[in-house]
Parts: C-alpha cells; sequence; structure tokens
C-alpha cells in the first residue's frame, strides 16, 4: 500500500502516539455524555435553590402559585399530579392500542402490508410535538368535543370526573388523547420487537395443544413477553411527562389549585407545559424563574428514574432471548 | 352455555383479529387527519412572499432561516461529537467506562427537551453570552442531538463484521487508521440514516427554544441575538387571535412537515434499498 513508501509511518511510537489520541479523543466525546447530564443537573439545582430556600417542602406539597410582587408564593403540587394524570391517562388510552398494532403486525397482518404499517406508525413519532398542539388546537378538540365530551358531560356529569362546565375541549382529556397518540410509536415499537423475540417454539407448542390463534396471542406470547411490554409502557411514559408543547397547547392553562386534575374535562396544568407557558413571563434572576427551574427540576428527577427504569426493564428482557431478536 | 364452546372460542379468535385491525386503523387515521389538515390548510398559503418576507410583510422568511440556520449550528456542533462518542462506545467502549457512557447517553435522551432549554437558558443566555441568542438555540438542540446520534452511530458500527477490521490490522493498518479508513465508511450510510433522523427530530423541538432564541421578526441578525424559527412562528401564529395570523401558522406548519417528513421519508426509501441488496 501507500504506506510502505513511508516507512517511518510504521515504527511504533508514532503508532502507539496515533492510536493514544484518537482513542482518547473518542473516550473524551463519549465523556461529553456525563458532562452534559451534570450541567443539566447542576444548572437546575443552583437555579432552583432560591425557591427552594425560601418555601422549603412548602415549594413540593404547594399548591399555590402566586406571582404577584410582595405576596409571591410557589406550590409545584398541581402540576406534579397533571403530569401523572395525563401520562396515566395518556398510557390508559395509548397502550391498548399500541398492544394491538405490536400483535397485528407480528402475528396476523398479510406480509405486503407489514412494512408499510410499520412505516406509518413509525411517521407518527417523527410528526413535531407543535403540529399534534397545532391540529388538535383547530381539528381535533371540537372532535372530541362533540362526539365524546358534550356527552358525557350532559348525561354522565354526576360522575365527578365527567363534571363540570360545559367543555370547550382545553382540558385534561384533549391532552391525554393526543399525548396517547404520541406515544403510540414509541411503546408499538418497543412491544413488535418484544413479541417477535418470543420463540416459535412456545407458539408451535400452544398450536399442538389446540389453541387458537388468539389464545396463543393471549396466553403464551403476550404472557411471554410480559415484561418486555411492561419496559416499553414504562418507556411510553417517560415520553409522556416529558412531552410539552401539544400540552402546553391543549390542557387549558390552569394555574394553582385550579390546575389540580379533577374532572377529565377540566383545564389543567403539567409540569413540562406550567414552564413553556409561563418561563418568559418572569424576570430573569427572580424568585418566580426560580419556580419554574425548581418545577423542572422535579420533572428531570421523575423522567431520569422513568426512563432508566424501562431501559434495564427492556435491555434484561432482549438480551435473555440473545439471538431472536430481529 | 358452555363458555369454551369451540363455537365462541372461534368467534373471539375473529373477533380480536378485527380489534387489532382497528387498533392499526385508529392509530393511522391521526397521521392521515394531521397531513390534510396541514395540507389543505396551509397549501393555500403558499408563495414566494410567504416563503421569503418577514413577518411585517405577512410572510415567514425569518423562520426559514433561522430553522435552517439552527440545523446548520446543531450539526456542526453536535455530529462530531455524537460520531465520536459512538465511535468509541463500538469500537473501544467493552469496558466499564463504555457501559457507564452508554447508561448515561441513554438517560439524556429521556430528559425533557424543556428541561434541556433551562440548562441552556442557565449557561448562555443568562451565563456565557448574556442575551437570548441564537446560539443558545444551537447548544440546547446540540444536546439534545448528540446522544441520538452516538447511540446510532454506535449501532451501525457494531453490525460492521469483525473480518473487515481483522483484514485492516493485519495489512499494518494501525487501529484508529481502520477505524477511520475502514470501518467508518463501511457503516457510512447507517451513520448518515442516524444523523438524518436526529436532525428531523430536533429540527421540529419547540420547547426548548423558548427561552433560548425567544423568537425574532427579522432576519438574521448574530450569533448572540435573538433568531426566529419554524416552530415558534407556529407556536406563536396559534395563539393569535386573528384568522389571517392562524392561517399563517398553518403555512409555517406545512413547511416544517415538508421538510422533516421528507428527511423521513427519504432516509427510509434510501436505507431499505441498501438492506436489499
Amino acid at each position: 500500500m501507500t504506506n510502505q513508501k513511508n516507512p517511518k509511518f510504521f515504527t511504533k511510537k508514532v503508532a502507539s502516539l496515533g492510536d493514544f489520541l484518537f482513542k482518547n479523543l473518542a473516550a473524551v466525546m463519549a465523556a461529553s455524555a456525563l458532562a452534559l447530564l451534570l450541567i443539566i443537573g447542576y444548572e437546575l439545582a443552583s437555579g432552583s435553590g432560591s425557591v427552594i430556600r425560601t418555601f422549603g417542602a412548602d415549594f413540593f406539597v404547594g399548591t399555590q402559585w402566586v406571582p404577584n410582587e410582595g405576596r409571591e408564593i410557589y406550590g409545584a403540587l398541581p402540576y406534579l399530579l397533571g403530569t401523572i394524570a395525563s401520562s396515566g391517562l395518556a398510557l390508559l388510552f395509548g397502550v391498548p392500542l399500541s398492544i394491538g398494532i405490536a400483535v397485528f403486525l407480528v402475528e396476523m397482518s398479510p406480509r405486503a402490508l407489514r412494512v408499510p404499517i410499520s412505516y406509518l406508525v413509525e411517521l407518527l413519532a417523527a410528526v413535531p410535538s407543535v403540529i399534534y398542539g397545532l391540529w388538535g388546537l383547530f381539528v381535533f378538540r371540537f372532535i372530541l368535543v362533540d362526539y365524546i365530551e358534550k356527552p358525557l358531560n350532559t348525561y354522565f356529569g354526576w360522575i365527578p370526573i365527567f363534571g363540570g362546565p360545559t367543555p370547550i375541549g382545553l382540558d385534561l382529556f384533549t391532552a391525554s388523547v393526543v399525548l396517547a397518540i404520541m406515544i403510540i410509536p414509541t411503546v408499538a415499537s418497543v412491544t413488535k420487537e418484544v413479541v417477535a423475540a418470543v420463540p416459535n417454539s412456545i407458539r408451535e407448542g400452544a398450536y399442538s395443544i389446540g389453541a387458537t390463534k388468539w389464545e396463543v396471542i393471549r396466553h403464551w406470547v403476550l404472557s411471554y413477553g410480559r415484561s418486555g411490554i411492561f419496559g416499553a409502557v414504562i418507556l411510553g411514559l417517560g415520553r409522556a411527562v416529558g412531552e410539552t408543547m401539544a400540552v402546553a397547547m391543549l390542557i387549558g392553562n390552569a394555574q394553582g389549585a385550579a390546575a389540580i386534575p379533577t374532572s377529565l374535562f377540566a383545564p389543567s396544568q403539567t409540569m413540562a407545559s406550567l414552564i413553556a407557558n409561563g418561563f418568559l413571563e418572569a424576570a430573569p434572576g427572580s424568585l418566580q424563574i426560580s419556580a419554574y427551574i425548581g418545577v423542572g427540576l422535579i420533572l428531570l428527577i421523575m423522567s431520569l428514574s422513568i426512563n432508566l427504569g424501562a431501559r434495564v426493564m427492556v435491555t434484561k428482557v432482549l438480551k435473555v432471548k440473545g439471538g431472536a431478536v430481529e | 352455555m358452555n363458555l369454551n364452546s369451540y363455537g365462541l372460542r372461534k368467534f373471539k379468535n375473529r373477533f380480536f383479529f378485527v380489534a387489532c385491525a382497528v387498533c392499526v386503523v385508529l392509530a393511522v387515521a391521526p397521521l392521515v387527519s394531521i397531513l390534510w389538515e396541514v395540507i389543505v390548510r396551509g397549501a393555500p398559503q403558499l408563495s414566494l412572499n410567504f416563503l421569503t418576507a418577514t413577518n411585517a410583510k405577512d410572510g415567514i422568511g425569518p423562520a426559514i432561516q433561522g430553522t435552517l440556520i439552527l440545523i446548520g449550528l446543531t450539526s456542526l456542533i453536535g455530529v462530531p461529537i455524537g460520531i465520536l462518542s459512538g465511535v468509541y462506545l463500538a469500537e473501544y467502549g467493552n469496558n466499564h467506562f463504555g457501559s457507564t457512557m452508554r447508561i448515561i447517553n441513554d438517560a439524556l435522551t429521556g430528559v425533557p427537551s424543556i428541561v434541556i432549554g433551562i440548562t441552556a437558558y442557565g449557561v448562555i443566555v443568562i451565563g456565557l453570552i448574556g442575551s437570548y441568542s441564537a446560539i443558545a438555540g444551537a447548544i440546547a438542540l446540540s444536546f439534545m442531538i448528540i446522544p441520538i446520534i452516538a447511540r446510532t452511530t454506535e449501532e451501525s458500527l457494531k453490525l460492521v463484521p469483525n473480518n473487515i477490521r481483522e483484514a485492516s490490522l493485519a495489512l499494518g493498518a494501525h487501529k484508529w487508521k481502520t477505524t477511520l479508513r475502514i470501518v467508518l465508511p463501511s457503516a457510512k450510510s447507517a451513520v448518515i440514516t442516524g444523523v438524518l433522523l436526529g436532525v428531523a427530530r430536533v429540527a421540529g423541538e419547540t420547547a426548548p427554544l423558548i427561552m433560548t432564541i425567544l423568537g425574532n421578526r427579522y432576519f438574521f441578525q448574530g450569533l448572540n441575538e435573538p433568531m426566529a424559527a419554524l416552530p415558534l412562528e407556529i407556536w406563536r401564529d396559534s395563539l393569535q387571535a386573528q384568522q389571517s395570523i392562524i392561517a399563517q401558522g398553518w403555512g409555517a406548519a406545512l413547511v416544517l412537515i415538508l421538510l422533516v417528513l421528507s428527511i423521513n421519508i427519504i432516509v427510509r426509501v434510501v436505507s431499505r434499498g441498501r438492506l436489499r441488496k
């Protein structure tokens, strides 16, 4: 090769220097992930210092949010509850659909439809959050109001979760349904891999004792893959918890005690949407900014623990099955 | 009635087949509806003036320019760092440090975008630059794209068969040269696919831009000045009462979705053709 014209290139010293430099450069770049995470953690912890010092534990359990100078008080509890409620509802609506899609793709779909359907479901993940918000605000909201919210509110309004004044669609329910659509690609694609990783011998064994296709799926395939599917659900939860723009545009932007989720058809607020909707109203360096950053800190801790838990679970399951994946 | 009768079991079997198919339809319907509405409401807006003029003249030129600048800067910062960390994880990462970084990388992909926005706000907007600035937005988006690219690069390098590496080493090339000249080029299209999908993903991000680039009614003013971007434009327009401004938001949404989806579709079609061979 051309290198032979340049025998110096082969001396051991140069060789190890090149390898040494390249390896360490790459290692530094890999370590940047750690640096980024530390910067994020430090910035949120230091930024929320003043609000946590001022209110102590009340910041985490308080329900007031009063930015007026002189009588400022900040409590993050309503938004924590709003986040739990909206992402819980998103899982409730989105997970059964996702499992249905995964089962259809792996076990039922004609071969020719498999790839196009997977593409379409994955394209759902490519649509930017703000466009979900726009669509929810001007299109989907009215469908939900006319066909679901108003009928339920009129006839079942005596049940607290359907109660409240006539719904206009800027509420917990709309935000949760749109969130459900947004987590479908995540949950469905991981579930698909888990279902595909179930060894065929399991299916064959079940068929051989006379089970129908559905019974094989229900009692053998899904139960064999249940911990992996659980991991997929938690991954979806992680996405729902951190999702910002679509929720901020649809959930009704309630503040303080009004944001505590009581009815599906009442405005609420999540931690992420609170920050997106209000951050720019606060003056730099103010206690109010610190309060928003404090909410961000709670959100960071919550989503980090959810995501790490999910990944541990998914990799554990997929590793056990070894070569069976894909 | 015997609940386990064969007829009932057969009925259940059919029922759940239909139910699963309905799930697929229910998931695809929103996608179709979104694309339909964006095209129908956005297309009438499109004109040369709309694409190039400032907001004062009913255009979204600054927003398009801002998004392109953000994509460029983010790639400039994020792609080298992302690819090199992917290289480390794939080629040298079979140790304790490597597996720790892999977990941290995964954790980073799970950090909500709004939290990354707050971080860039604290570090750049308050700290280094002292004002809302284009560069703060680009850095926030780099925080998001680095773990994505690192991940996809690692996965594509791991698919390169080991005997290619061994052949290169046996010819006397050093490991760094093998990695740069042999391994990376053989995984080139997979790495590029990962980069493009990462770009498509961050191009539509809104939340981290709110408190970094802020938005602007003018064309690019400088890296340390506020800047416009398509996602911000869509968000702000959607909050207005005036129908003509909301219509502009739909137009901007059409431009953004064309950008993002065309990257996605091209990448998928191209990479699929490659896998078939």
